[in-house]
């Protein structure tokens, strides 16, 4: 017995080192950065003013029902209490004795997207000029994996219906048609109407869209314009799961705002530096090392057992 | 599918027994129930939500299901890499148990993908492929249940070549000969595919990692779940035999299970030495206050509890066995519903408990497994006809 435990501790062992071999060198990983082209939203909690004009524009201009909310019955009003998959876009409120603040949500378009990393078939993939992670419905099989993979719970499914799709902010991807325009002030403007509707539509300017490198030059500026206005003088997803295209800035913590405190590691990247260190970096090796091998040791086992069997059949 | 001197029969027997029409009765509410979601949509009678969107169909039905499918795995790993010839008669009907856990897996998935139709495309579109390991896992999982069935074909041949016309049978030899010549190639990818999507199905859990509660989220995870499903093995094989040897009335493999039960004790308490280390080492010890905790000392308590019996005196005792067996089941599928269900936290806002048509699904599917297996253990040559010898230790 002593034999068993010993060498099914070597195969376990040998297993073991082959299946988590990627898990270590966790750098390997090759940490992405947002495409030249990347486009992003800014949101900026001290300027909106919660009027959900954004919200009403965003079903607008991507043909979403109405939510009656809890007047279901009457459907007198569009009363969503949360994003779901009639609503890619949503004002909420945060209030904890005397602060208040507002809080847009929606896709934050992250830089290297685990929606992205969960799906099989990138039905989700970010797009290589403008980095806006979009949504394919022709290779969807509805898993559902990416729902339980965003760090934000953006991507909602539609449970209701029998045939399905996943619902997420695509930047207003749609109604893109002409090209920038470069302005005199240096930012980047969009002909009327093919920008996010959310933008285009706020009477604040609390969220505006551009290019991220702009937004981010932006954010910055107002940071160091009003030192300890802003919390921790930080612009939320320069740096944050990797880095995200739509950016914030808010005068309380982020994460009372439901925007987790994530660390700059990229969210796939303990997850894929393990799958692509078994599988892909020298792509496919190990699998077909480990099967030669296994079949190797059955054969040869089956070998000495004939041997053996037919020594048997001599004697007797 | 082995030249060794195992000779197996089909148990005979009427099928249409009472618990067997039981079964298919639970078996058919699943399917009707099923039915239903599938006209109206998986809100319709789950209480999956947007912050939970997996639940019981695929912590239980499939992450489980495949780990309980594991009995082929494991007694494979031990009858034909580490050569113990003695475990032979367990392997056809662990490989029947397998096929069965795999091939209801499947249906599971079907269930609950919401767009199932385009389910074909995944292994055909190779050029859109992602690193997910979700995709390795759906790609292994189907390859796997596919040897499965080529693994357990011979009982199909054998059986083929009991038969009267002479042609069916030249056909059945000729079969027999060609799966006993790619046996070992085809037994490598039997063992090769386990390894790969069981460890992929802990793998899985790391790409949510920011929502998955730190006691659970580890690099390691993938070597936990592998280890993990090859205990499951190890239990469910003792399980069957243990049921065959009760139901069918058949000779008792205890010695053989003693000396299985053995293995499978030892490997389930280096895994929670390996999972106290781990937790210990990285400074987590702090949750074990919470109630994350008590999920967490649970899932080793009931293994350090299966494994203290296995290495008493009493895994002689089928009895004991069993009930080693049954423990060392739970506390490995406490491991999966934990790292899938309850360490994932999507936020305060969202819950989840399954709801009754759900759990009418899984049970449907549990309650197929078992009829299927019992139809064609009576049916087709699984179970070792003559008495095993007994074990040398």
């Amino acid at each position: 017995m002593t034999l068993d435990r010993r060498s099914l501790l070597k195969t376990l062992v040998a297993g073991g080192v082959a299946s988590t071999a990627g898990a270590l060198p966790a750098a390997a990983y090759v940490r992405k950065t947002a495409p030249p082209g990347a486009m992003g939203m800014l949101y900026d909690t001290t300027l909106c003013i919660g009027c959900k004009t954004c919200v009403v524009a965003c079903k607008q201009a991507n043909d979403r029902e109405a939510d009656p909310g809890p007047w279901r019955e009457a459907k007198l009003y569009d009363a969503p209490v949360d994003l779901n998959e009639d609503t890619k876009n949503i004002i909420k409120l945060y209030r904890e004795g005397d602060t208040t603040s507002y809080m847009k949500a929606q896709c934050m378009h992250c830089v290297d997207p685990a929606c992205a990393a969960a799906c099989m078939l990138h039905s989700l993939q970010k797009d290589t000029i403008t980095g806006v992670v979009t949504y394919d419905p022709a290779y969807c099989v509805g898993c559902r994996y990416c729902q339980l993979s965003c760090p934000f719970n953006v991507a909602k499914f539609e449970f209701s219906k029998a045939l399905p799709l996943i619902v997420k902010c695509e930047l207003c991807r749609h109604r893109i048609k002409d090209a920038a325009v470069q302005g005199a002030n240096g930012f980047t403007r969009y002909p009327k109407g093919q920008g996010p509707a959310c933008c285009e539509v706020c009477p604040r300017d609390a969220v505006i869209y551009g290019r991220r490198d702009e937004l981010l030059a932006e954010a910055k500026r107002r940071i160091a314009a009003a030192q300890g206005k802003y919390y921790q003088d930080r612009v939320y997803g320069e740096r944050d799961g990797g880095g995200t295209q739509v950016l914030y800035l808010s005068h309380v913590p982020f994460d009372k705002l439901g925007l987790p405190e994530l660390g700059d590691r990229p969210v796939p990247e303990v997850a894929l530096s393990v799958q692509e260190g078994i599988y892909y970096k020298v792509p496919f090796v190990a699998p077909v090392a480990l099967g030669v091998a296994l079949a190797a040791v059955i054969y040869r086992n089956r070998r000495v057992e004939e041997v053996r069997s037919d020594e048997g059949e001599a004697k007797s | 599918m082995s030249s060794h001197a195992v000779v197996h029969a089909p148990v005979g027997g009427r099928i249409m027994t009472r618990p067997f029409m039981v079964l298919l009765a639970i078996a058919a509410v699943g399917a009707i129930t099923a039915a239903y979601r599938f006209a109206n949509g998986i809100g319709s009678l789950s209480n999956l939500s947007n912050g939970y969107p997996w639940g019981v169909w695929i912590a239980i039905d499939v992450v489980i299901g495949t780990a309980i499918g594991c009995g082929g795995y494991a007694v494979g790993l031990l009858a034909y890499v580490l050569n113990k010839g003695k475990y032979h008669p367990l392997v056809r009907p662990a490989v029947l148990t397998s096929l069965l856990g795999y091939g209801l897996a499947v249906i599971a998935v079907v269930i609950d993908l919401g767009r199932y139709w385009a389910l074909w495309k995944v292994p055909l579109f190779v050029w859109r492929w992602s690193h997910s390991p979700q995709l390795e896992v759906a790609l292994c999982v189907a390859a796997y249940t596919l040897v499965l069935l080529i693994e357990l074909s011979p009982a199909l041949f054998e059986k083929l070549r009991m038969g009267v016309r002479s042609r069916v049978k030249s056909f059945a030899e000729g079969a027999l000969r060609i799966l006993e010549k790619n046996f070992f190639w085809l037994l490598a990818l039997g063992l090769l595919l386990p390894t790969m999507h069981q460890s992929s199905l802990g793998t899985m859990v790391l790409l949510p990692g920011p929502k998955v509660h730190p006691l659970w989220f580890t690099p390691w995870l993938p070597l936990l779940f592998l280890v993990n499903c090859i205990i499951m093995g190890f239990a469910v094989v003792t399980l069957e035999a243990s049921f065959s040897a009760a139901v069918f009335r058949r000779p008792r493999e205890t010695a053989m299970l003693s000396s299985l039960s053995l293995v499978a004790a030892w490997v389930a308490l280096g895994w929670v030495v390996f999972r106290l280390a781990e937790v210990t080492l990285t400074g987590k010890l702090g949750y074990l206050g919470s109630g994350y905790g008590i999920a967490f000392l649970a899932e080793l308590a009931v293994l350090v509890a299966g494994s203290a019996i296995l290495l008493s005196g009493r895994r002689a005792q089928s009895v004991w066995q069993v009930r080693a067996a049954i423990l060392l089941l739970l506390g490995t599928a406490l491991h999966r519903i934990n790292a899938y269900l309850v360490a994932f936290r999507p936020g305060s806002h969202f819950s989840y408990f399954p709801a009754v048509p759900e759990l009418l699904i899984t049970f449907g599917i549990f309650a197929a497994e078992i009829a299927i297996y019992v139809a064609v253990v009576k049916t087709f040559p699984i179970l070792s006809g003559a008495m095993p010898s007994p074990a040398k230790t």
